[in-house]
């Protein structure tokens, strides 16, 4: 009589466990590094309805963000400048060029250009742009070197881990108010000169401006 | 256990080969894994949205209407807003005249607010000196820009300067949309300032001060 379980099925506890072990670590792994903003949001970069560098006007020209980003020092939200903005060079600067068309047209019929928002938060998230400004923590700490990019892009997940980093040690990010806008800006072109000036001046600020970098849930939710 | 491993190592390419690494550039809006209360039912500013009439959500006010505001303090003592005075239009109360100086306390602080708005919007034009030779000259894609230190300007009264940043001039645009009343008047008294450093001598240092740079 042939044995019903032949000697390899001894085995087959092990096999099956193993191969769980496998697939369910695969698939765990794939989770923690695909479910996640640094995934799905940092890299994102839409094609806009105007072709509008960055890198020429805030990097090459050296214009500050706020000559079109007006309200950010004032208001929880940062402004997509008006096609008058545009218009107050454009009127000269490429008055003909077809690239411009669309901004002619909505400084003439009041139509906004329909940019696409590319950095957002989730709705319950009450990001405040002036407090950050205002209180040293540069546009860079977010947004990357825009003044590098042609076509921005996502550069940090902006997660509430992203957030609480820096909420947990705002001496290591905070800076000048006046280099706020300045996204190249470092301490000292010296590393290591750079991070002591950053954590000695650090402490200072966070001291002297009464920075609070809340962690409880109501400074961001509510 | 050789092919589990192989079925499970292809797998695993083919996630890696269709979703690419983290960070890579990508044109297609992010996608919310657990969206729940993410896009939530209101209006923010800015959007398009057919609650409005004209379809956006931020709306100018309604005409008639006055913004809440608090008083400009100027030297003659608060003024709002929507009064006509000359913090507010450039205009002496009642006339078209312009006002000839400033209704702000001129004060250190104030200074600095006009230097900063100062090399904010103007700049790319009339240069961080004021005389005109801002990055625009320097690729040479204005036709012309004024000339801050110019005896023409110079003796302009403070509330033309204020007409011309709020209005506009020629083929300057208008900056009374994007620059506050105040911030105006910050950078008319800087733009004093800069025109003081050019305009003046050694005859208006204080003694000891003279005899030093001798």
């Amino acid at each position: 009589m042939p044995v019903i379980f032949p000697k390899w099925t001894n085995q087959l506890p092990f096999l099956i466990a193993a191969g769980l072990a496998l697939a369910g670590g695969a698939v765990t792994a794939g989770v923690t590094y695909y479910f996640t903003p640094k995934y799905s949001r940092v890299g994102y970069e839409p094609i806009q309805p105007v072709p509008f560098s960055h890198a020429v006007h805030a990097g090459q020209l050296g214009m500050d963000c706020r000559y079109c980003h007006t309200t950010v020092e004032k208001s929880w939200f940062s402004n997509i400048p008006s096609a008058s903005t545009c218009m107050n060079c454009h009127n000269q600067v490429l008055k003909d060029d077809p690239r411009l068309a669309l901004v002619r047209e909505s400084a003439t019929n009041g139509v906004p250009i329909p940019w696409v928002q590319i950095h957002r938060v989730p709705d319950y998230v009450y990001f405040n742009h002036s407090v950050h400004v205002r209180r040293g923590i540069s546009c860079v700490e977010c947004h990357g070197r825009v003044d590098q990019m042609d076509e921005v892009h996502h550069v940090q997940s902006l997660t509430m881990a992203f957030c609480l980093n820096c909420h947990r040690d705002p001496a290591a990010f905070i800076r000048p108010e006046s280099k706020v806008t300045d996204l190249g800006w470092q301490w000292n072109t010296n590393a290591d000169v750079a991070a002591e000036m950053q954590a000695t001046n650090g402490v200072k600020f966070v001291h002297d401006w009464r920075v609070q970098s809340l962690q409880n849930c109501s400074a961001c939710h509510r | 256990m050789r092919y589990v491993l192989l079925i499970l190592l292809t797998m695993v390419a083919v996630v890696f080969g269709i979703a690419g690494l983290r960070g890579h550039l990508s044109r297609k809006p992010p996608v919310e894994i657990i969206p729940d209360m993410n896009r939530q039912f209101k209006l923010r500013p800015e959007a398009a949205d057919n609650f409005f009439a004209n379809d956006h959500t931020s709306q100018l006010p309604p005409p008639g209407t006055i913004p809440r505001s608090r008083p400009i303090q100027t030297l003659s003592g608060p003024v709002y807003p929507y009064e006509d005075a000359p913090v507010n239009t450039g205009f002496i109360t009642g006339t078209t005249n312009f006002v000839a100086t400033n209704p702000l306390p001129v004060t250190p602080a104030l200074l600095q607010q006009g230097r900063e708005q100062f090399e904010i919007f103007c700049t790319p034009c009339h240069g961080a000196l004021g005389d005109g030779n801002g990055i625009t000259k320097k690729l040479g894609v204005m036709p012309s820009v004024a000339n801050l230190h110019d005896p023409r300007i110079v003796d302009m009264a403070d509330g033309e300067i204020f007409n011309t940043i709020t209005h506009g001039k020629n083929l300057m645009g208008a900056y009374g949309p994007t620059v506050p009343v105040q911030d105006r008047w910050a950078i008319i008294a800087y733009v004093r300032a800069l025109q003081l450093s050019w305009l003046g001598s050694t005859n208006d240092l204080p003694p000891d001060l003279r005899a030093a740079l001798k």
